[in-house]
């Protein structure tokens, strides 16, 4: 049974209020706190290391698997090894966030790595959301590690989100296209505040012909937060990739951005933006214009933004 | 009613002093629709900026409705009920137009107030509520779209700040339609800088606005040809060797 702590938790980073449809694994400090199979998904525990297979069957459609994390004990750190392996034109949407309730005074790590191997022609949808609460003075850490390889026309969409309380994030993300027009769209989210710092690395590879990229990172850095962003897209072959970065920064905040692209073939083209700054003093005008306080405004933008 | 009295700006910058707005003493009273022309750089926009409070002057006062709101904060202006529409408006990456007429309209919309509201401004509704006031609209859509919230925020006070620049000839046409109808209910007082005729011959008076000074006022008919017939301004001298 989960208790209310575990309730909330799983309603901030998977928006789950009750058990949902579907194949489903929660894991709740080290150990499996519930599981359920489908007829086409299975889910099995690993038994070389902590972690689990996730099998999804060719042709699987419009099923959802939810796989969330929850860390309540105060000084645990967690690692856990997930595979997905993705059977050829497959559609589904996978669910994975990870949440840390620490009341006390150690720090609380949880390392999550995932690698799907995604079949011919299968579309995954990825979702994970990062959260942190309590009042301890132990630090919340995550620092996921995601790797994908995308087969022939295969293609993942991946949003991630980090809107509160991590204190320490540390994330690497590798995509590789292998087969022809595979597609890979990633949408990266983050809010830090106070003393928080996040580090998102990123490698994109292009190798498959006609294969595309899209990545699009918003984030906001309050007080005295620090982020970091590396995204890095190399294209092999005739592909197409466009990176985007886009920070707002308020009070003692600092951000840095350095996207890399990497053409390695003559029909390979590959694009990349960034911008850095506080928000536009016309926008907040604006919404004052139409009768809100500077403070709304303000959380208005910023939500926007990270919408 | 909305009442300038003997309004002064005056900005510092390394150009020296410079005079923007000049002794402005002007009523407006309710309901009606007033045009405010004039050269670039003659102190319109930054009239209406002073009485939204986007622009502090230096002197004078502003009432609207009796009430002295010259020293207010722009956000008390629009609960008051006076509203403005830029003339470059911002645009917001992540905030669609569903949000930003919301936020106007102080609640959320049903689809079908949003899409009255989109269309009065030659916009549909289907193409347009989802998307994203950022840089992927052009131009003449953004300043459609700022017309349409000044319509969700329904202001008693309404000002434009050259609605028209940007915008088709086709849309124009529609929105010159909206202010008609807008100004028909005689419910909302609407100040507009305008250099169109199609939007001048809608108003009940003209301002002419010209070096920080209110130049002069009147009907339609009365002021608008003395405007025509004295439209060459600036230098028509061509230079030759460093002399004119």
């Amino acid at each position: 049974m989960l208790n209310e702590i575990q309730k909330q938790i799983l309603q901030q980073v998977a928006d789950m209020t009750d058990i949902p449809a579907g194949a489903v694994n929660i894991r709740s400090d080290g150990q499996k706190e519930f599981r359920r199979n489908t007829e086409n998904i299975e889910i099995v525990s690993k038994t070389d290391k902590d972690g689990i297979d996730i099998l999804i069957k060719p042709h699987t459609k419009h099923e959802n698997v939810h796989i969330p994390v929850v860390l309540t004990k105060s000084g645990f750190h967690d690692m856990v090894y997930n595979d997905f392996f993705v059977g050829e034109g497959a559609e589904v949407r996978i669910v994975a966030g990870c949440g840390i309730h620490n009341c006390g005074s150690c720090d609380s790590e949880h390392d999550g790595i995932h690698t799907f191997h995604i079949g011919k022609n299968a579309k995954v949808t990825y979702i994970e959301k990062h959260y942190g609460e309590g009042s301890g003075g132990g630090k919340r850490i995550l620092n996921p590690q995601t790797v994908v390889y995308l087969e022939e026309g295969a293609s993942i969409t991946m949003e991630t989100s980090q809107l509160a309380g991590v204190d320490d994030t540390k994330r690497y993300t590798k995509i590789v296209a292998e087969g022809e027009n595979a597609e890979i769209l990633i949408t990266e989210k983050l809010l830090t505040h106070d003393d928080q710092h996040a580090v998102s690395e990123m490698d994109v590879i292009l190798n498959g012909s006609g294969s595309k990229t899209r990545v699009i990172s918003r984030s906001v850095a309050k007080d005295s937060s620090t982020q970091l962003f590396y995204p890095r897209v190399q294209g092999n072959c005739d592909c197409f990739g466009h990176v985007s970065c886009d920070a707002i920064i308020m009070g003692r905040a600092k951000v840095r951005a350095i996207p890399e692209i990497s053409c390695n073939h003559v029909d390979a083209s590959l694009i990349h933006e960034a911008a850095i700054g506080r928000i536009a003093g016309e926008q907040l005008l604006k919404l004052e214009t139409l009768g809100l306080t500077p403070e709304q405004a303000e959380e208005k933008i910023l939500e926007g933004f990270l919408r | 009613m909305l009442e300038i009295r003997d309004l002064c700006l005056t900005a510092n910058d390394e150009a020296g002093r410079t005079d923007i707005l000049k002794h402005i003493c002007l009523t407006v009273d309710d309901n009606k629709f007033v045009v405010i022309t004039g050269p670039n750089g003659g102190g319109k926009t930054t009239l209406c900026k002073a009485i939204m409070g986007l622009a502090q002057p230096t002197a004078g006062q502003i009432l609207w409705n009796g009430a002295d709101i010259t020293n207010l904060s722009i956000t008390d202006r629009a609960k008051l009920g006076v509203c403005y529409g830029f003339q470059q408006p911002p645009r917001f990456k992540g905030m669609r137009v569903a949000d930003l007429l919301a936020i106007a309209a102080g609640r959320k919309l049903s689809h079908d107030e949003a899409c009255a509201y989109l269309t009065q401004v030659g916009l549909c509704a289907r193409d347009y509520l989802s998307r994203d006031v950022d840089a992927s609209l052009s131009g003449g859509e953004v300043k459609r779209i700022e017309i349409a919230t000044l319509l969700a925020k329904d202001a008693p006070l309404m000002l434009f700040d050259e609605p028209e620049a940007g915008i088709d000839l086709w849309s124009f046409a529609r929105l010159t339609e909206t202010f008609r109808e807008l100004h028909d209910r005689r419910t909302h007082t609407i100040i507009i800088i305008s250099h169109q005729e199609r939007i001048i011959r809608l108003a009940d008076e003209i301002l002419l606005v010209a070096n920080g000074e209110l130049a002069a006022r009147g009907s339609v008919d009365e002021l608008y040809p003395r405007i025509l017939a004295d439209t060459v301004t600036g230098c028509n001298m061509l230079e030759v060797n460093g002399s004119c």
